[in-house]
């Protein structure tokens, strides 16, 4: 599944990312990576975006971002 | 000997880098921009022993590849001028992250000392570092500190003079698994100019070619002999490995450095165990509340409103005679006026002046506007602001970054576009940002409100109040749907980047980085806009006074003159001052009582006023007699002086008048009559919005001037209202609408070209304005008339209007939304399939 269908509080792992160019590169820098465990914390007040938690700090994403994370329930 | 050291400052955002900054240098710093593009660059002086130390703050980034403006210019600067020591701020409460920068600067091979900070954050946080391992597994020094107490300085500086007195550099390697042989082969390759590897590292060049790295293949285009042979073989090498791997060497490269980030962290970090939600954490759960959240943004961009715009506007209105001194003092300075008309060099001066103090007198408001958003800057909420936002303004093509802007600008009343438009600098994305700057002049600046007001007062008087909130809010319903029709259209080819943003852990900004912030953005802000200012007041002065007055009225003026002077000498050859004033004295007399007049002003002493007396009547008695009305023939005299000033004053107010009707600007504003006649506007009017260009203060100005205002004893309200017996309010509202979407002003047109770097978006941003002005205002005059509405029902007419169009607009899908709904699960595929 991918990470936008995930509601919040739910935790996950990384299992891979279905996109490169900008986005990949933006994503991979800031350790979405396979492996990695993510938690949804939040949704914006009108729903998107979303904060997550990655490696003890959080990064807020849009939903249409959200959909190339390929994940795993922890 | 003394001998100068550069010496970069790289880190991720957020982690501190501008604390360490400022801890290292102190009040010597410099802010300017990197050559060519609209990053900051902030350089500071320290010394070490003899050696003086140039600091250079880089654009905080995560990463060192080329997707960004930021990583680009940090890249370059790293690659291109030889940094003799990079000082890389990690931050220690997060910690792993944080190492993936590291890692790619430790690959450059360039003299690293890496600067722990926010230790007592990552203390709080029950994280104990072990920073002997963690220099041990990097190689190079580790120095904890806690950057805003100051500690660590000593420790840091030490660290760069060891650095860079010893130079070696124990090269850091990442394990790159099974990428490592082709590695292996590309440095190889590399390696056979012989040249090469003394400049760069050769495993860190063959890594970045296969990452597609555009610079590292620009640099050995221009180091390499054959370049061609290189690059073929780094073609050949990413194809080979996206087939025996599944995945392309971007991906491995990334994951290889995160994974020995997450390793080194491992190691070094000890977590305590149970710790609960941060703060941070707990205080989002309020903030970013689904009915708090925007309530408290709200909440804030009040408090924004009042302390900036109102305290501020009334500490303008305190600071004012400063400015006002400055003019004296100049026009002192100046040649001496002359009766009616003054010597060249003393109007143009007046005029430069002038133009500059009615931008300084927005100076306080500056101050605090850009105090209280490095506060919010510094505290983390920024980003919130973001968040909570994205969702309404992606849907006009805007970004939740794109909130501030419009606020500086003047969402509701009283911003200025020139900080609005400075602050577009953040939003990552190219579309939104341009869309942002292109917007950001609609909304409501200072300037703008006196014609407001002027208008509100003299055709809408029963309902100001709704008048003001109509005018201040439905600029957001015309910028929102022109936002959104303009990323549609011509901005519709520009970047889009994706909206990934920290949220860093909330801060209390401290009272010292706020003040300096505010101060350095605000001398920023001061040297770009006085210099365009002075410059551009010369060519409207040229404008506006020029080509001047026909000889047949210059000789009717003089013969006024004389005239008046003629009655005043009558009654001097009656009195005992015959023979002794003439009639070089006259305009003598007048600057005398002038003089007086201004000496006086704010005097309330009685003693006070008899020093100053006594001060003029020494200075020149004959003068002071006829001026303070001493014995009968003074005051006689002074009576007949009254009559002259008053003729003076009238005759400088034609000249003025029919000197600007006849100048450039006045012929322009008359030429374009026909056209705006539909909007409602007349020539005069005309002359008022076009004088409106240069700042916008002028159209309240020239209005005045227009209607002469001085002397006459009336308001511009009741002037106007004189003068425009055919004006209705319906006219009122075409000419609020038409300064509610006037062009930016030159200073914030230059600004624009600043920071969409190009003049064309310049005259774009000039153009569209001036087209949509005009086309709303002809529609609400032509079809108000049309109609036979009112001007208030106009009014709410258009306001329904706008906002059924800022509905609609919102509910176009934008590219992206149409794009990924559609391809969804195909687009996956394409990538992974690939």
């Amino acid at each position: 599944m991918t990470l936008d269908e995930m509601k919040p509080g739910a935790r996950c792992v990384m299992v891979d990312l279905h996109t490169d160019g900008p986005l990949g590169q933006r994503l991979m820098d800031l350790g979405f990576c396979p492996g990695a465990s993510i938690e949804v914390v939040r949704n914006a007040p009108l729903v998107d975006p979303v904060v997550l938690q990655l490696d003890g700090y959080h990064v807020s994403i849009r939903h249409d971002e959200a959909k190339y994370v390929e994940v795993k329930h922890q | 000997m003394s001998s100068s050291l550069l010496v970069a400052l790289a880190g991720q955002p957020n982690c501190g880098k501008s604390t360490v900054f400022n801890m290292l240098t102190g009040a010597r710093q410099h802010v300017a921009n990197y050559p060519g593009v609209t990053v900051e660059k902030k350089t500071g002086f320290f010394s070490l022993g003899d050696l003086r130390v140039e600091l250079v703050d880089l654009p905080g980034t995560y990463s060192l590849t080329s997707y960004s403006l930021e990583e680009r210019v940090a890249r370059d600067f790293l690659l291109n001028d030889n940094p003799g020591v990079v000082i890389d701020v990690a931050d220690a409460s997060n910690l792993k992250r944080n190492l993936y920068l590291t890692i790619q600067l430790l690959e450059m091979e360039v003299p690293t000392v890496v600067a722990l900070n926010m230790m007592d954050v990552a203390t709080r946080r029950g994280q104990s570092l072990d920073v002997a391992r963690l220099e041990e597994l990097l190689g190079v020094p580790v120095v904890p500190t806690v950057a805003k107490k100051g500690e660590g300085k000593e420790a840091i500086r030490m660290a760069v003079e060891n650095a860079h007195a010893d130079k070696r550099v124990a090269p850091f390697v990442v394990d790159y698994g099974p990428l490592e042989p082709r590695i292996e082969d590309i440095s190889i390759l590399l390696g056979k100019e012989p040249t090469l590897g003394a400049q760069y590292p050769l495993r860190w060049l063959a890594v970045k070619l296969l990452e597609k790295d555009q610079e590292a293949e620009a640099l050995l285009r221009r180091a390499h002999s054959e370049p061609q042979a290189v690059m073929d073989a780094v073609t050949k090498a990413r194809a080979g490995f996206l087939e025996s791997e599944g995945r392309d060497i971007e991906r491995q490269v990334a994951y290889a450095r995160h994974t020995a980030a997450g390793r080194i962290a491992r190691e070094v970090v000890a977590v305590e165990e149970g710790r609960g939600r941060s703060l941070s954490d707990r205080a989002d759960r309020f903030i970013c509340h689904r009915v708090l959240g925007p309530v408290i943004l709200i909440l804030i961009l009040l408090a924004l409103y009042q302390v900036s715009i109102v305290f501020g506007g009334w500490l303008a209105v305190e600071v004012w005679p400063l400015w006002g001194g400055i003019e004296n003092l100049v026009s002192d300075l100046l040649p001496e006026a002359g009766f009616i008309e003054d010597p060249l060099v003393r109007s143009l001066g007046e005029w430069v002046v002038k133009s500059m103090t009615a931008i300084l007198n927005y100076l306080p408001i500056f101050i605090l506007l850009f105090a209280f958003i490095a506060a919010l800057e510094d505290s983390g909420y920024m980003p919130r602001m973001a968040f909570i936002l994205d969702r309404l303004f992606r849907r006009f093509g805007l970004h939740g970054q794109s909130t501030l802007p419009m606020i500086l600008g003047g969402v509701y009343v009283g911003g200025c576009a020139i900080p609005g438009v400075m602050a577009t600098k953040a939003i990552p994305d190219e579309r939104a940002r341009l869309a942002t700057i292109l917007i950001v002049p609609m909304m409501n600046c200072l300037a703008k409100v006196p014609l407001y007001l002027i208008l509100i007062d003299a055709y809408f008087p029963q309902a100001g109040g709704l008048a003001m909130f109509f005018i201040a809010t439905v600029t957001l319903f015309m910028a929102l749907p022109v936002a959104k029709a303009l990323s549609m259209t011509v901005l519709r080819k520009k970047e889009h980047a994706p909206f990934i943003m920290e949220m860093p852990p909330y801060h209390v900004p401290t009272m010292g980085g706020v003040m300096r912030r505010s101060i350095e953005r605000t001398w920023l802000f001061l040297k770009k806009i006085i210099t365009v200012v002075a410059a551009v007041a010369v060519v409207v002065f040229v404008l506006i006074n020029f080509p001047g007055l026909s000889e047949t009225r210059a000789a009717h003026f003089a013969a006024e003159e004389k005239a008046a002077i003629d009655a005043f000498m009558a009654e001097v050859d009656k009195t005992e001052y015959k023979g002794v004033i003439t009639r070089d004295d006259v305009l003598g007399i007048i600057l005398f009582d002038e003089a007086l007049k201004q000496a006086k002003v704010g005097v309330t002493d009685q003693a006070v006023s008899d020093t100053i007396n006594a001060r003029f009547d020494a200075a020149n008695p004959v003068y002071s007699a006829v001026v303070r009305r001493q014995g009968d023939d003074g005051r006689t005299l002074n009576r007949e002086l009254r009559k002259v000033i008053s003729t003076r004053k009238q005759l400088r107010r034609e000249i003025r008048t029919e000197r600007f009707e006849g100048s450039f600007l006045g012929v322009l504003g008359r030429a374009i009559e026909p056209v705006t006649q539909y909007a409602g506007f007349n020539w005069r009017i005309n002359i008022a919005l076009l004088s409106a260009f240069a700042a916008k203060e002028n159209s309240a100005a020239t209005l005045g001037s227009i209607y002469g205002i001085d002397g006459s004893g009336l308001s511009v309200e009741e002037s106007m209202k004189q003068a425009e017996a055919g004006f209705t309010p319906l006219h009122a509202l075409a000419l609020m609408l038409f300064m509610a979407l006037y062009p930016p002003c030159i200073p914030t047109s230059i600004m624009v070209r600043h920071q969409a770097n190009s003049t064309k978006w310049m005259l774009f941003s000039i153009g569209y304005q001036s087209l949509l002005g005009l086309f709303v205002a002809v529609l609400v005059f032509s079809g108000g008339s049309m109609l036979s509405l009112s001007g208030f029902q106009a009014m709410w007419a258009f306001y329904a209007l706008c906002v059924a169009v800022t509905v609609i607009m919102a509910l176009i899908p934008t590219r992206e939304e149409a794009r990924t709904t559609v391809v969804d699960g195909k687009e996956i595929c394409k990538n992974k399939c690939s």
